[in-house]
């Protein structure tokens, strides 16, 4: 059994307007010691998929349907009481801002022997102790007077690595990153990233790493999910994904970035924008901006307008799409006839 | 297509015409200094039983000298605080510069009046980073348009103006019914979009942005930068880019300004500088990239983190995180110095031969 399995989660807000869907069918595992990539572009659900596991979404959100079982404890029927020996303790969270997450009036010390004494019995002398260990580990230094500094004190890079400290401080089996390093400079970026994945593999925490940078994602990860308006669209082992992605809204994605065009040249642009979840396109959402809706004969392929595609299995990969699943039907008759 | 992507790649000029190309606008020693410390009675102390002024200073550019080429893309990268956005606004006018001079065609605009910048500012356009922020909330896309050609065509009649808002709306793939809306109805990229469209209303030649895809998404900056690519080369334009996005840079410019705490400290044509950087900042801002290549090369890390702009460093501004450090760096401010390849370095283990 997988450490995490989340499966057909469904998460709606109720709006004035009318029910948003934010996530539909998303479904993944999570095994002990695996890094997993969630990638997509704003409005795809991504932060929504790492809020639901925790079921930290607010009203008017709410999670509809589907499951969430951590070590065969189905999270999403919890009592508030039993998640918040969860929360923090075996699974914690890395928010974006690192100044949003940390409170202004204590001291960092202070914030961590909180955290600590919630979850254990013990002494503050041994919790202060802990932390100074902890915030060692995340390689900040003078972590002594780190401890009694306030948070305003601290420049950004330093913060995302008080907030790394304090995200191990209870040896958790998981860590959600909710795009952990985009507010930070690319120098000071690939020091967390790299200090994140050290510590991972050191103590074999989970991560799920949520974020909208292929770069990161391709460094860190083992395996990936993309998603677009709210449903995985594929996924798979993260370098088979990045090498040779199979949904073409995938492919637009890595084939839009810079380096993947002639210095000068046009970039591989994806036409259009992504849907707004309230008023989602029939069928495959993808398809107002897909290039290949057309069968080589040039007729539409009426299934990408009129239902919504399921998983076909592509080589390691799991693609969402009419167009992969008809050319792996082709090549599995043209097999058959051989 | 062919030769429009043929036509785009004439773009960069090749590193042995950049001397012989026209400069459009030059910076000379400047420098900007923002007071932390407020009003003259704010500065006030009493130390030691006297009265003393006491005064703060953010140094966020120190002696930047920058040529700009006519036609070509010269991006500034940097990391936040490296004093990017100060250069460009300083460019535009928006900040007085504290020393230094600025000239745009060969005439001294850095001390002129509003008044006497009116000519220049319809040949210099500012794209900004945050387009929720830079569109009028109470106009509509059409009056948003119509607002810089009034101000500088004050002779044009109705039907004018209107003609040339619907041909600047065509050129950068505006529908026309976009023009009764407000900005808050559109996305991100519609927005910067517009945000383009009336920069590009009043034919200027020379465009200042400012991180203009940063807050897009992958995707929408691809059309973006698209757009930007396409304008440059249909108008023949020039632009001062300022990006912390090294990928865009590599793409997008003909020649980059590496900055650091608010000096230059490499500028170099883009091939060359991502070829063979040398400034021992560049190398690790370019080894820190993140690349979806999985032979990944070791990323140079490097100590402690950018020093305040408050109390700058002694010596060269990069010292206390630099791998090769000696102790003239310590004392000396390293000048920008001409490479074989046309390359400038601020740096001694470069000039040393130590790097």
């Amino acid at each position: 059994m997988a450490l995490l399995e989340v499966s057909q989660l469904d998460v709606r807000f109720g709006l004035r307007q009318g029910e948003v869907r934010a996530l539909r069918d998303v479904s993944f595992t999570l095994e002990r010691g695996e890094r997993l990539g969630i990638v997509g572009e704003s409005g795809a659900g991504k932060s929504v998929a790492a809020f639901s596991l925790l079921n930290l979404i607010a009203r008017p959100g709410f999670i509809a349907g589907g499951s969430i079982a951590f070590e065969g404890q189905t999270l999403n029927t919890m009592s508030e009481r039993g998640l918040r020996k969860i929360r923090g303790n075996r699974i914690s969270m890395i928010f974006q801002d690192p100044m949003m997450t940390l409170n202004p009036v204590l001291s960092i010390g202070a914030q961590m022997v909180e955290c600590l004494k919630a979850h254990r019995r013990i002494s503050s002398k041994e919790a202060r102790a802990i932390a100074l260990d902890k915030l060692r580990q995340v390689q900040i230094p003078s972590p002594e007077k780190r401890l009694d500094q306030y948070p305003h004190e601290l420049s950004g890079g330093m913060r995302q690595r008080i907030i790394i400290a304090i995200a191990l401080l209870l040896d958790p089996d998981i860590i959600i990153a909710d795009e952990p390093t985009t507010a930070l400079d690319v120098t000071i970026q690939a020091e967390i990233m790299a200090l994140l994945l050290d510590l991972c593999e050191q103590h074999n925490v989970g991560l799920i790493l949520i974020t909208h940078d292929l770069g990161v994602v391709s460094q860190v990860t083992q395996r990936m999910l993309v998603m677009y308006a709210g449903r995985v669209i594929e996924q798979g082992p993260t370098r088979e994904i990045i090498n040779d992605p199979q949904h073409p809204y995938t492919q637009g994605l890595i084939n839009a970035l810079p380096q993947m065009a002639t210095p000068g040249e046009r970039l591989n642009q994806i036409r259009g924008s992504m849907p707004s979840l309230s008023n989602l396109p029939s069928g495959c959402a993808f398809h107002p901006r897909c290039d290949f809706i057309k069968r080589a004969d040039g007729q539409t392929r009426p299934a990408c307008i009129e239902q919504v595609p399921g998983f076909v299995q592509a080589g390691n990969c799991q693609v969402a799409c009419h167009m992969v699943a008809e050319l792996l039907e082709d090549r599995r008759l043209k097999e058959e006839s051989q | 297509m062919n030769t429009q992507a043929s036509a785009m790649a004439e773009h960069h000029i090749p590193a042995e015409n950049v001397e012989e190309a026209q400069t459009l606008l030059q910076i000379c020693d400047l420098k900007k200094r923002f007071s932390l410390s407020g009003d003259f009675l704010d500065q006030l102390r009493f130390k030691g039983g006297k009265l003393v002024r006491h005064q703060e200073h953010v140094h966020a550019i120190n002696g930047v000298n920058l040529e700009i080429m006519r036609g070509e893309a010269l991006c500034v990268v940097g990391e936040s605080g490296c004093g990017k956005s100060t250069v460009a606004r300083t460019v535009m006018g928006l900040i007085t510069p504290s020393e230094g001079e600025i000239h745009y065609d060969g005439q001294r605009i850095d001390h002129l009046s509003s008044r006497q910048l009116l000519p220049y500012r319809k040949r210099m356009q500012m794209i900004f980073q945050n387009p929720y922020a830079s569109l009028n909330p109470r106009m509509t896309i059409q009056q948003t348009l119509e607002e810089p050609l009034r101000l500088h065509h004050p002779t044009w009649n109705r039907q004018q103006i209107a003609d040339k808002v619907e041909e600047v709306m065509g050129s950068v793939g505006i529908d026309p019914d976009w023009g009764k809306r407000f900005g808050h109805e559109f996305s991100g990229g519609q927005r910067q979009r517009i945000a383009i469209a009336r920069a590009l209303a009043v034919d200027p030649e020379f465009i200042v942005a400012d991180e203009p895809i940063s807050a897009l998404d992958v995707s929408i900056q691809a059309q973006v930068l698209n757009l930007l690519m396409e304008a440059q080369h249909a108008r023949n334009l020039t632009y001062l880019f300022i990006t912390h996005d090294l990928a865009v840079v590599e793409h997008f410019g003909t020649r980059v300004a590496v900055m650091y705490l608010g000096t230059v400290c490499e500028i170099a044509t883009t091939s060359t500088l991502f070829a063979k950087p040398r400034h021992p900042y560049t190398q690790a801002l370019l080894s820190s990239i993140p690349r979806l290549e999985d032979d990944r090369p070791q990323h140079i890390r490097l100590k402690g983190e950018v020093p305040t702009p408050v109390n700058l460093p002694s010596g060269c501004v990069f010292h206390g995180r630099c791998p090769y450090a000696n102790a003239r760096c310590i004392q000396e401010i390293p000048p920008l110095k001409m490479q074989d390849d046309g390359t400038r370095v601020a740096c001694h283990a470069v000039e040393e031969g130590r790097l």
